[in-house]
C-alpha cells in the first residue's frame, strides 16, 4: 500500500470518525435524551442488546432481498433473450414493462397485499423494483455487438446459437453487471418499501417492520440500530456486486482499465 | 508513358530486391501467378441501391483474377467496401450480375479497425473463424500459431487486445483471416486509421506474406501510395454514384520491397494513379501530375 492508498483510506474514515465523535459529544453536552436522539455508543450497545430480535429481522430483509434479486436476473434475462430474437416482440412487450416501472411501488404494494400473501407481495415488490433495470441493461447490452463482429459471424456461417453464446452474450454482460449493480440496491429498497407499506398488515418481521414497530414503542435506538443495519446490508451488497462485476470483467473492459503509469 | 530508363532502373533494383526476398524466403509464388491470373468473380453492370436509396454503386464492371493484389482506390463514398460486401454475399445486388469462375470461396476479412473480441485473448480471437467451422481447440493450434507466425506475433497467444497497440492488434486482425488459409483476403482501409511508421511496417509485411501465401487480396483504401507500393493492378473509383473509372496496373514484378518506395516506376505510378483519383473526384489534376 502507498502513501497515496493509505491517504485515500484514512481522509474517509478519519471525517466518518469525527462525525461521530461530534453527534455524540453533542447529545452528551446537551442531555438530548434517547428518545429524540441517541447518541451513537446508545445505538451500538441496542444493536448487542437486541441482536437475536434485530438479526433475524435482517435474516428476513435479506432472504427477500436476494430471492427477489435472482428472480429479477432470471427473468430479466430471459425477457432479454426474447427480446433480442425480434424487435416486434420487444415493442409487443415493452409497454407492460415501463409500465410497472414507472409506477410507484408503494402506490402497488397494498393492491399486492389484497391479491397475495404479505410475504408473497413484498418478494414481489422488491421482484418488480430490481427487474427493470436489469431488463434495460440487457436489453441493450444484446443489442449493442459490433456489426463488423455480427458480419464477421456470418460470413463465417454462425449459427443462431454460436452467434449468441460468442458474441452477443459476452458484448451484453458489462451492461448486464451495470444493470445487476443498481438493481442490487433497488431490490433492497424495494423490499424495505414493501414492508413497511404492509406494516400493520403484515405479520412481517423484516427489518423495516421493525422500524415501523420500534416507532410505535418510541424505541428510537432500536430504529437507528434498524437503519445502521440497512446500510450495512445496501452497501455490502454493492460491495460484493462490484467485485463480482471486476472479477468478469477485469481482463478485458474498458471501465477496469486502470492508468497505466 | 514511363521513360524507359527510369523503368529499367526500377527493374534492376527490384530484381536485386526480389532475390534478396527469395533468398529469404525461399518461396516466390507472386510472380507465377500475377500476370497469368485467371478471371476469379467478375461484376457485370452492378447496381446497389440501400434501402434509404443511396445508390451506393452504379453499372459497375470489375474483374478480379485469382492470385493478383487487387487495390480499390477512390474517395469516401465511392462504394469501396460496398464492393467488399458484395464478394462476400453479405449483401446483393440490386441490379446486375457478379459471377464466380468457381464456388464462393473462403474469405479472409480484414476491416478498418481490428474488430477484435475484447473479452478474449489473442489466441482465442484468431481460433474463432475456425471455432464456427466446429474446429476443436486442440485441432486449431498448430494452424493458431501458424497465422501468429506469419504476422509476427508468436509468443503473443495469452495476450488481452486491450494490452496490444493500434498496429499489433490489426496483425491479430490479419492472422484471424489468414487461419482459415483462405482464397481471397479482403481488407477494407485496414490500415488507414495507423500511424504513419506502422502503417509503412504493416505494408512491407503485407507485400511479403502475400507474395509466400499467393492468395488472391482484394484491397480498398484511399491512399494512392499504399496502392501503388501494393497493388499489381489499381481500380480508381469515383463517388455518387460509386463507379469504376480508371484502371491502372503497376509493372513491378516481384513482391514489394522497402526500395520500391525511391523508384522511378513508384514516383511515375503514384503520379498517374494521383491524377487519375483527381480525375474521380471531377477536379482538374494539379500541375505536373499528369504528363
Amino acid at each position: 500500500m502507498t502513501s497515496e492508498d493509505f491517504i485515500g483510506y484514512a481522509v474517509p474514515a478519519l471525517t466518518l470518525g469525527l462525525g461521530l465523535f461530534v453527534w455524540e459529544g453533542v447529545v452528551r453536552f446537551f442531555a438530548i435524551p434517547p428518545y429524540l436522539l441517541p447518541a451513537p455508543s446508545v445505538i451500538i450497545s441496542t444493536l448487542f442488546t437486541d441482536w437475536w430480535t434485530l438479526s433475524s429481522s435482517l435474516w428476513v430483509t435479506l432472504s427477500i432481498t436476494l430471492k427477489a434479486l435472482l428472480a429479477a436476473v432470471f427473468g430479466s434475462v430471459t425477457l432479454a433473450v426474447i427480446f433480442a430474437q425480434s424487435r416486434l416482440v420487444e415493442r409487443a412487450f415493452y409497454p407492460f414493462a415501463v409500465a410497472l416501472q414507472v409506477t410507484p411501488i408503494v402506490a402497488i404494494a397494498p393492491l399486492l397485499l389484497i391479491y397475495l400473501t404479505p410475504s408473497v407481495a413484498v418478494l414481489v415488490c422488491a421482484f418488480l423494483v430490481a427487474f427493470f433495470p436489469l431488463l434495460a441493461n440487457t436489453t441493450l447490452g444484446l443489442s449493442s455487438a459490433d456489426n463488423n463482429l455480427v458480419d464477421l459471424f456470418q460470413m463465417y456461417r454462425a449459427t443462431r446459437l454460436q452467434q449468441f453464446m460468442l458474441l452477443r452474450a459476452p458484448s451484453a454482460l458489462p451492461y448486464f453487471l451495470a444493470g445487476l449493480r443498481i438493481s442490487g440496491g433497488l431490490a433492497l429498497i424495494g423490499a424495505i418499501v414493501a414492508e413497511i407499506a404492509a406494516g400493520s398488515a403484515g405479520q412481517g418481521s423484516g427489518l423495516a417492520y421493525r422500524i415501523v414497530e420500534s416507532g410505535f414503542r418510541l424505541n428510537i435506538p432500536r430504529m437507528f440500530a434498524a437503519l445502521l443495519l440497512i446500510s450495512v446490508a445496501g452497501i455490502t451488497i454493492h460491495v460484493l456486486l462490484t467485485a463480482f462485476s471486476h472479477w468478469l470483467l477485469h481482463d478485458w473492459h474498458e471501465s477496469e482499465r486502470g492508468r497505466e503509469a | 508513358m514511363a521513360h524507359p530508363v527510369g523503368t529499367d532502373a526500377a527493374a534492376g533494383l527490384l530484381v536485386d530486391e526480389m532475390t534478396e526476398f527469395a533468398t529469404l524466403t525461399s518461396q516466390n509464388g507472386r510472380s507465377a501467378t500475377k500476370t497469368n491470373g485467371q478471371p476469379l468473380v467478375a461484376f457485370r453492370g452492378v447496381d446497389k441501391v440501400f434501402a434509404n436509396q443511396v445508390t451506393a454503386l452504379s453499372r459497375l464492371d470489375l474483374e478480379i483474377r485469382a492470385g493478383e493484389f487487387l487495390s480499390l482506390l477512390g474517395p469516401s463514398g465511392c462504394g469501396k467496401s460496398t464492393v467488399l460486401r458484395l464478394l462476400t454475399g453479405l449483401t446483393s445486388p440490386t441490379q446486375g450480375e457478379i459471377s464466380w469462375s468457381c464456388e464462393r470461396p473462403e474469405f479472409g476479412f480484414v476491416f478498418q479497425e481490428p474488430t477484435l473480441t475484447p473479452w478474449s485473448d489473442v489466441f482465442h480471437n484468431v481460433w474463432l473463424p475456425l471455432r464456427l467451422a466446429g474446429c476443436s481447440k486442440e485441432k486449431a493450434r498448430p494452424r493458431i500459431d501458424e497465422a501468429l507466425a506469419q504476422v509476427g506475433l508468436s509468443g503473443f497467444a495469452k495476450a488481452y487486445p486491450r494490452q496490444l497497440s493500434g498496429g499489433m492488434k490489426m496483425r491479430v486482425s490479419i492472422a484471424r483471416a489468414l487461419v482459415t488459409r483462405p482464397a481471397v483476403l479482403l481488407m477494407d482501409e485496414p490500415f488507414a486509421a495507423l500511424d504513419e511508421i506502422t502503417r509503412l511496417k504493416l505494408n512491407d509485411d503485407l507485400a511479403a506474406l502475400q507474395a509466400s501465401l499467393g492468395a488472391t487480396v482484394v484491397f480498398v483504401t484511399h491512399s494512392v501510395f499504399e496502392s501503388v507500393y501494393l497493388a499489381d493492378r489499381i481500380v480508381v473509383m469515383a463517388a455518387r454514384p460509386g463507379r469504376a473509372v480508371a484502371e491502372i496496373t503497376v509493372d513491378a514484378p516481384g513482391p514489394r520491397r522497402e526500395g520500391f518506395r525511391v523508384s522511378p516506376l513508384y514516383a511515375e505510378t503514384c503520379q498517374r494513379t494521383s491524377a487519375a483519383l483527381h480525375l474521380a473526384m471531377g477536379e482538374a489534376p494539379q500541375n505536373g501530375l499528369l504528363e
